[in-house]
């Protein structure tokens, strides 16, 4: 166990560090840094001394090695285009789009698991024709154009809700939250859904899918055979079973999440960090874009982290397998 | 008997499944259309001189107010809304057709020869294919749009937008073909008439695209036809985004993000006739590529 999570987290490192090596790459080579920081009135030879001071005339290794040690710093470089530093930008921007993903997860979960399992239970029922006919038509639907359909509805022609931005935000601690008020709440829903959607037709899909595996195996017919109440069968044996896949869909549904993120934001100008990595791609603002792609990469690591610790705590075969 | 009944399973399948049937008439209709735009269209969209302002932001023909020639009303250039989602569902279909081409031939070149050398090379194709399996599709094709903007000089980007484009739809959707086609070379690898060719001395790529690919079709097919519908949404996911092409080429995202600007105005034409060709479009060809699936895959239906 010890040595499995060990392996996991030297497994890490080597992905950060090639994120980090991509993203330096992209510093370095896209465009030239100097060209990009002075002006045109700027002569050569000054242009070549700010080369040389600023280190970008040093071997390869080592220019990477110090790059790399900046970003263990927290110093992540100015942005090309606002000149501010660009960590501040970013960390300006993680609630939002934090806030939006979780409760797009927790809306595709609480949906999803439900919906999932009844239409495996009941494959041949109406209800479950209609879901699954519903899930293909959700699926095909881009993510833009249901953000667009629900400002519409509920935006312009109910006007229930807002259709763009945060809404009102409560400080806590440097955090920007909306959680805490009905107006950020209000607008929050419009984008939570949007960026949901997808992700429950795939929960709905795998649940399903691994619903109708299980309640074909053995123990779950001994189950049956021996009387076990139905509602007990279907949740304590059946759906306890499926869990370990689902958990790792979770793991993976949160790169969806944050990339699809990009899209919802720009249709609800949700100013989060998929809307700085937008912006930062039209202006061709290098360091926001390699140091979006470092911070993605590490919640992707954690994200994938913790789910191997969940695998141990929901299986217990994995931990038995530790003792011997 | 049996073996005709077999040899013509799919066509039985097809003629039985109404969903199918709909969905193919859809999409070959959209399909011929985009061909076919210059011939049909009553107006060219690239072209100033064919439109007029004066016909601007006129109603579908059956709303009040409407001029009947432009059956589904005009923006407010005054292009025909028609010759528009023709023209821009061309774009959409070639871009999404060159691209998934790109993406076809190289996935499975790396999946054949990783299968088929196996080894370091494998090693080396499927820790590529996994890297860019856990980044998403989008926030690739995003990256590669990025650095292409980076690189380019100003003066040729406009011109190289659509070629940038496809590749950057190319490059993030090579994945699913490299890996399937990987899996299959490996089943096959044991079987007797390519150990057979391999004994005769044949060359590996013969033994490649010759034998082994032929017998490896039917998943790849389907493949291409669900990442079709993938490459379509992810051209027009782009070019809302207003990363993708520029305003005066139009693809169906780009009429989507202009229509957006008529949202809360009364016209509502211009922005969900193109929608509702793009979802009728994506929603087409997901739906034969379920079908394909099941065909190819008896054990599911």
């Amino acid at each position: 166990m010890v040595y499995f999570i060990l392996k996991r987290m030297v497994q890490s490192v080597f992905v950060m560090l090639a994120v980090a090596f991509l993203a330096f790459s992209l510093f370095r080579f896209v465009g030239d840094p100097i060209t990009q920081m002075t002006g045109v009135e700027t002569s050569v030879k000054d242009q070549e001394r700010l080369r040389e001071e600023l280190g970008l005339n040093d071997p390869f290794i080592y220019q990477f090695t110090r790059f790399t040690g900046d970003l263990l710093k927290g110093d992540f470089g100015f942005s090309y285009r606002t000149r501010q530093p660009v960590a501040k930008m970013i960390a300006s921007r993680i609630p939002a789009t934090l806030e939006l993903g979780v409760v797009a997860l927790i809306i595709s979960l609480l949906v999803g698991i439900p919906a999932g399992v009844y239409t495996a239970l009941k494959p041949r029922g109406v209800l479950t024709q209609t879901i699954l006919m519903t899930t293909l038509v959700g699926v095909s639907i881009p993510t833009f154009v249901i953000g667009i359909m629900l400002i519409f509805i509920f935006g312009v022609q109910l006007g229930w809700l807002p259709t763009f931005g945060r809404g009102g935000t409560v400080q806590i601690g440097g955090w920007e939250s909306s959680l805490f008020s009905v107006d950020g709440w209000r607008a929050l829903l419009l984008p939570a859904i949007t960026l949901g959607v997808y992700q429950l037709t795939l929960t709905m899909r795998l649940v399903r899918a691994e619903m109708t595996e299980v309640m074909r195996s053995d123990y779950i017919r001994f189950a049956m055979a021996r009387g076990v109440p139905t509602a007990s069968l279907h949740y304590r044996h059946a759906l306890a079973n499926t869990m370990v896949p689902v958990i790792t869909i979770i793991g993976l549904q949160f790169g969806g999440v944050i990339a699809f993120s990009i899209v919802t934001e720009s249709v609800f100008q949700w100013p989060g960090m998929g809307l700085l990595f937008l912006e930062s791609i039209r202006f061709v603002d290098i360091p926001v874009m390699g140091v979006y792609l470092v911070v993605i990469a590490f919640f992707f690591v954690l994200v994938n982290l913790v789910v191997d610790l969940l695998y141990v705590a929901i299986d217990p075969r994995l931990r038995i397998k530790d003792v011997s | 008997m049996i073996a005709f009944v077999k040899k013509y399973e799919g066509l039985w399948l097809f003629v039985h499944s109404p969903a199918a049937i709909i969905a193919a008439i859809v999409a070959a209709l959209i399909f011929v259309g985009a061909v076919f735009a210059p011939w049909i269209a009553l107006v060219n969209p690239y072209d100033l001189a064919s439109f007029s302002l004066f016909d601007g932001l006129l109603p579908p023909a059956w709303e009040d107010g409407a001029n009947p020639k432009f059956i589904l009303g005009t923006d407010d250039q005054g292009r025909d809304m028609i010759s528009s989602i023709l023209y821009g569902a061309r774009l959409s279909l070639v871009i999404g057709l060159s691209a998934l081409s790109i993406a076809a031939v190289l996935g499975v070149g790396l999946g054949l020869a990783a299968g088929y050398y196996g080894g370091r090379f494998d090693a080396i194709v499927m820790r590529i294919a996994d890297v860019q399996l856990a980044l998403p599709a989008i926030l690739t094709a995003l990256l590669i749009d990025g650095i292409a903007r980076g690189i380019l000089p100003a003066s040729i980007q406009q011109d190289l937008r659509v070629a940038v484009l496809t590749l950057a739809i190319a490059l993030s959707l090579w994945v699913n073909f490299a890996r399937t086609a990987r899996a299959s070379t490996f089943l096959q690898m044991n079987k007797e008439y390519v150990q057979a060719a391999i004994m005769m001395g044949q060359r590996p790529t013969r033994v490649m695209f010759v034998h082994i690919l032929p017998n490896i079709l039917g998943p790849l097919l389907v493949i291409m036809t669900v990442d079709l519908a993938s490459a379509i949404l992810l051209e027009a996911t782009l070019s809302f985004l207003g990363i993708g092409l520029p305003a005066d080429s139009p693809s169906l995202g780009t009429l989507i993000r202009i229509g957006m600007q008529f949202l809360l105005s009364g016209e509502w034409w211009i922005l969900w006739i193109p929608t509702l060709f793009l979802v009728a479009l994506v929603v087409s060809i997901n739906i034969l590529g379920d079908f394909l699936r099941d065909v190819f895959n008896p054990r599911l239906r």
